[in-house]
């Protein structure tokens, strides 16, 4: 093979590689059967003030760990919502947990955490966690955890305030009926956890 | 066999990371000494992907960025990213200033006239930080290599 012609086989590697690598069009977002959920796996991680946070500190709560960092376009949008769910569910058993994954550790991320009064805990993620959660790449990607412990759905990229509120509400309250998903602006994707 | 081995290989280790951008360095340089030439290195975007420009709209997101971390003995005088557009998101509240597509990183360099005639490599990264509509990529780092003459 001359060089022109490997150039162009590398070229067409190069495109079949880049075509392949598309990420999953847009799923609706959904609470798996509690059947079929699987245990969210533990970590020991560190928050903004030093205190060891262990994921499974919050058994008994309906948890939404979501992993972010401060240079996440989508991550800042759902904040808001998040900062809401703490204030608006965090008496009936409910938590949110970020995982922030900036290079930079804290120096990056308390001035953000200021910057956007968050109100609910942080911890900085480190690559061992990342992969326990199959290897988080896209953020923000989001697990919604039930009272068990179970990862009930998890979410690629940005979904709507809606389907989240919808998830936290069906897991809160397991008996009652699920309110019909809100249309998102733009869904993300429902990951096969 | 091999070139088929090596193309395989290189297509897998593509697959274990989303890979959003390519750059395309010059074949080579021709340099004359006491002159000023023009390196242009393409990058391209993969398609429905975006990064930040050099000046990106909010503090918090990362700029594009070329460093050349072994200019040899070429003196950088000035790197020159493309304007960008301003584009709205479903994430974003404001438009962002970003790069999508094709564009071009020229760097001017200055050629001492003392400079040793002859082949050399010059060597670079770019730092950027890719998103699509609804998610975002941890930022990378690319490496860039362009062979120089000095004549």
């Amino acid at each position: 093979m001359n060089r022109p012609q490997l150039l162009g086989a590398a070229a067409i590697v190069s495109l079949a590689v880049l075509t392949s690598c598309m990420p999953e069009q847009s799923v609706r977002a959904a609470v798996k059967d509690s059947k079929t959920r699987k245990a969210a796996p533990d970590f020991t991680l560190k928050d903004a003030n030093g205190k060891t946070v262990k994921l499974t500190d919050y058994k008994g709560k309906v948890v939404l760990l979501n992993f972010w960092a401060t240079w996440c376009g989508p991550c800042k949008i759902e904040i808001p919502w998040f900062k809401e769910f703490e204030t608006t569910y965090k008496n009936q058993g409910f938590a949110v947990l970020g995982v922030a994954m900036d290079d930079d550790g804290w120096d990056a991320v308390k001035p953000y955490l200021a910057d956007k009064e968050v109100n609910y805990r942080v911890v900085v993620g480190t690559e061992q966690v990342s992969l326990l959660y199959g290897d988080v790449e896209s953020l923000p990607t989001t697990f919604v955890i039930d009272r068990e412990g179970r990862i009930a759905s998890v979410h690629v990229g940005l979904i709507s305030k809606g389907d989240y509120t919808n998830e936290i509400k069906q897991l809160l309250s397991p008996d009652k009926p699920a309110e019909k998903p809100a249309t998102p602006t733009a869904a993300g994707t429902n990951a096969g956890y | 066999m091999r070139v088929i081995s090596l193309l395989l290989a290189v297509s897998a280790l593509m697959q274990a990371q989303t890979i959003t951008m390519m750059l395309t360095p010059p074949m080579s340089v021709t340099a004359k000494r006491g002159a000023t030439v023009a390196v242009k290195v393409q990058a391209r975007l993969r398609d429905g992907y975006h990064c930040n420009t050099n000046t990106p709209s909010d503090e918090y997101l990362i700029p594009l960025k070329l460093t050349w971390t072994a200019p040899g003995s070429l003196q950088v005088a000035d790197v020159k990213y493309p304007k960008g557009t301003m584009e709205k998101y479903p994430f974003s509240e404001k438009p962002l200033s970003v790069y999508s597509g094709v564009f071009d990183i020229v760097t001017d360099f200055k050629v001492p006239s003392d400079a040793k005639p002859g082949q050399s490599t010059i060597a670079g990264k770019v730092r950027y930080q890719a998103c699509d509509d609804r998610a975002c990529y941890p930022p990378k780092t690319l490496e860039v290599q362009v062979p120089v003459i000095i004549e």
